[in-house]
């Protein structure tokens, strides 16, 4: 039998429907705590689509990434969360 | 479209649906406003709906409602590393009176959605309604991208992230240890794969929670649709963010565990999605009612994480919503003491009723996660020690096994998790 292949959140992301607004509905409110983040990452580990990165001294967001879960607004309050304007975002063909 | 509904629902799910839908029956002008590009797009779950709330809405709903499989199976995973304990209860009865219907919420919302557009509501896609507009302190109304929308009574079905309860002051942020993240892939395989596999006939189809796989409160699932796969795991955020681990690290590794991947074998990826669960349980239901507006389903955290019940839930709230909305309105009183009807009626319900009797049991399993790791673990090491055949004579084979099973648990451990267990169900 052959192991299931692992397929890369790129790979995964690949099969689902965006449609990408022009205008991000996530963002950081205060970059400077991200400086002296008290939540080691905890944005970058729980997002399940891999939205953040750490680059530059700075948390980068990929936005278009974002199936809208929510999970890093649970987990950090400097992290700033709305829906996509109307029909934008995750669209999902299964659910 | 008028200038002012009877009510305006926000969200087109389970929740919003089954309000817009009672309202709109009764003769209330009704809009719902659905943030994605058509009811359902922006909604996932494991999962099932269930035969009796939906047939309040639709009776027989089955025989034209985009359903997958009818449950017939309830499945029961206990995983170590390498093996597996499985308890499951299959009983024809679930074929003589359905029970539960796993579906592709894509597919059925908007068929659920149409319900209340036939009865006589409005249903705007493509429109976020994220914040509330006040007056005097009391809902009149909500903000869209397209101008406001005012209305008697907002009902604010807007799932786990519900915005609209946060604009409006009823609940804070909530905390990371009461929600869970699921992330869930769905996974094709052809119709009569599936049943090969699972051992069904056509129609038929298994729900499975798997427990004991990751480490601290993790769960499993799993669910056949006809020719798609539904499988996932769920993870707190706080388990997640103590763990270290990366949600779809953990859901690769659950995918290669030695007794799911060959269930999933030669199947090919068709989506990859996440979304919160509110497991909170009683203690976190927040406000669900104020001047003007009423919370149901996923924003209200009305969830049984225990039974995995959720979209029956939604569907209750959604209806007691729009008939406190209908009592509202023969009274011409969108006050919170009218409204606050709805919390009398939910607390009436098995939906607030099972919600308390649970309330203990959340903060239970996350104390103690020993129960989703040491147990699952010593079961199967149990079980493979009582099935391997050697010159050791029973009673022999009886100590070790108490032995190993005192070595990882003390009698008084297991005898307090037993008693807990027992008052937490009784």
């Amino acid at each position: 039998m052959t192991a299931q292949k692992a397929l890369s959140i790129e790979d995964k992301l690949y099969r689902d429907r965006f449609k990408v607004d022009e205008e991000p509905h996530l963002w950081i409110k205060d970059p400077k705590m991200c400086l002296k983040c008290p939540f080691n990452f905890v944005c970058i580990r729980v997002c399940p689509t891999d939205v953040y990165k750490w680059e530059e001294n700075r948390i980068t967001i990929t936005y278009d990434a974002c199936v809208e879960c929510g999970a890093c607004r649970i987990a950090c309050y400097d992290v700033g969360w709305k829906n996509p304007k109307g029909g934008f975002g995750i669209s999902y063909k299964y659910g | 479209m008028a200038d002012k509904f009877d009510s305006v629902v926000v969200g087109a799910g389970p929740a919003g649906i089954a309000a817009a839908y009672t309202m709109a029956k009764a003769g209330l002008n009704v809009l719902v406003l659905e943030k994605g590009e058509r009811p359902g797009a922006k909604n996932m779950f494991g999962g099932v709906i269930f035969r009796h709330q939906t047939e309040k809405i639709a009776p027989e709903f089955w025989k034209t409602a985009p359903v997958e499989r009818h449950v017939v199976e309830y499945q029961y995973w206990f995983l170590s590393k390498d093996s597996h304990l499985l308890l499951s209860h299959r009983n024809q009865r679930f074929n003589d009176r359905y029970n539960a219907f796993t579906v592709h919420r894509a597919k059925f919302d908007p068929w659920f959605a149409k319900l209340a557009e036939d009865a006589g509501a409005t249903i705007i896609n493509r429109t976020t309604a994220d914040d509330v507009i006040k007056e005097n302190g009391k809902i009149i109304g909500v903000k869209t991208e397209r101008g406001d929308v005012l209305a008697d009574v907002v009902v604010a079905g807007d799932g786990v992230n519900s915005m609209l309860s946060k604009q409006a002051g009823l609940r804070e942020e909530i905390p990371p240890n009461a929600v869970v993240l699921a992330v869930k892939e769905v996974l094709a395989l052809p119709k009569q794969k599936i049943e090969e596999r699972f051992n069904l006939k056509p129609d038929e189809g298994i729900a499975a929670l798997l427990v004991g796989w990751g480490p601290g409160m993790h769960a499993g699932f799993m669910y056949t649709n006809r020719d798609t796969i539904s499988l996932g795991i769920g993870v707190s955020i706080r388990d997640l963010d103590k763990s270290g681990q990366r949600p779809n690290i953990l859901m690769e590794q659950f995918k290669n565990h030695p007794s799911i991947a060959p269930l999933i074998q030669d199947t090919e990826l068709k989506e990859y999605s996440a979304h919160l669960i509110p497991e909170g349980g009683y203690d976190y239901v927040s406000r669900i009612y104020t001047d003007g507006m009423l919370v149901a389903g996923d924003a209200a955290m009305l969830v049984n994480a225990i039974n995995w019940e959720g979209t029956n839930l939604a569907m209750t709230s959604g209806i007691i919503a729009g008939e406190t909305i209908i009592e509202a309105k023969k009274r011409n009183d969108y006050s919170s003491r009218t409204l606050a009807n709805y919390k009398r009626r939910l607390e009436q319900s098995f939906v607030l009723k099972d919600l308390r009797k649970y309330r203990e049991i959340p903060t239970f399993f996350s104390s103690n996660p020993y129960f989703f790791t040491l147990y699952p673990e010593t079961l199967n090491e149990l079980a493979y020690m009582w099935h391997v055949v050697d010159d050791d004579t029973k009673a022999a084979k009886m100590k070790e096994l108490k032995s190993t099973l005192f070595k990882r648990r003390s009698r008084l451990g297991l005898a307090r998790d037993l008693y807990h267990i027992w008052r937490l169900f009784s």
